[in-house]
């Protein structure tokens, strides 16, 4: 069980960011709006027009939303005629689901023991 | 086997997890209150975990090391939040320096657990909220030396039939 094992099973199994990536992707989804431009998009794709209509801000406003989200790689930009399509990016939310995945394995054998425990006779303890 | 439920919400990176445990809910507290149960579940078999502190009172904290095969030892604090026993603790689950000092690089995470009885038994319920994902995965990879040991215990099994 060498310390170079954990690290290539963490590597494998984690996630694949950099420290920098997750600081963009943890300041992109950490603005309400934000978290709600991403839900749309991934739900299906939409100009940035289109999307500003939806809220009671700028599309100036909007527009610096989309910016961020997209240099965290939450979501892409696409020029489409006269306008800018918005595409959600589903690899980058993956690579959140997956932590989470990673949390709630590590839990689902945490109960695993306390059950182990409470099944002991009583007074073993 | 518990009936383990869980739910995540990847947009407010929180997690709730639902056990059944086959015994009373006082029972169940136990194992989160008596130091010597907790540390024999809270860590894996190979990263045992050692309760140096464990108080579960308002504004207790509880202070604890995994040991790693190789000596390496990570340590943890808890803030206790709020505390209605044997059915509510919530606490802010964080990293610590050596001498037990809160590490203040890392965001903590917040965890609130309930005991309620159900059916003769009792359903613990945990919710974790990540204040962000370098967080989540800071505390994925100090859990994630229990998937490694696992697998990694099963490949040298094989290796040495």
């Amino acid at each position: 069980m060498s310390p170079a094992g954990a690290l290539t099973y963490n590597q494998m199994v984690v996630i694949e960011l950099t420290d920098a990536e997750i600081d963009l992707v943890f300041h992109a989804l950490a603005d309400s709006t934000r978290r709600s431009i991403v839900t749309r998009v991934i739900d299906h794709e939409q100009s940035v027009s289109a999307l500003a209509s939806q809220y009671l801000m700028s599309f100036a406003a909007i527009q610096k939303h989309v910016a961020v989200l997209e240099r965290a790689s939450l979501v892409t930009k696409q020029r489409r005629g006269r306008e800018r399509i918005v595409h959600g990016n589903p690899d980058m939310l993956a690579a959140a689901a997956r932590l989470l995945d990673s949390y709630e394995q590590l839990w689902r054998e945490r109960i695993t023991r306390i059950d182990d425990i409470l099944r002991e006779p009583h007074g073993k303890d | 086997m518990p009936t383990i439920t869980s739910e995540k919400d990847v947009d407010a990176l929180t997690m709730t997890f639902t056990a059944h445990f086959d015994a009373s809910v006082e029972r169940v507290w136990q194992v989160w209150e008596d130091p010597r149960q907790l540390e024999r579940w809270w860590g894996p078999p190979d990263y045992p975990a050692t309760f140096e502190r464990l108080e579960l009172t308002p504004d207790g904290t509880a202070l604890y090391y995994m040991t790693g095969p190789d000596g390496e030892k990570i340590w943890g604090r808890w803030t206790v939040t709020h505390v209605d026993r044997p059915n509510r603790l919530e606490f802010e689950d964080g990293f610590a320096d050596a001498d037990g000092n809160p590490d203040t690089s890392i965001d903590t995470t917040v965890s609130v657990i309930t005991l309620e009885s159900v059916d003769g038994g009792t359903r613990m319920t945990l919710l974790s909220q990540f204040p962000n994902l370098e967080t989540l995965q800071q505390m994925v990879e100090m859990g994630m030396v229990e998937g490694m040991t696992g697998a990694l215990a099963q490949i040298d099994a094989i290796l040495a039939a």
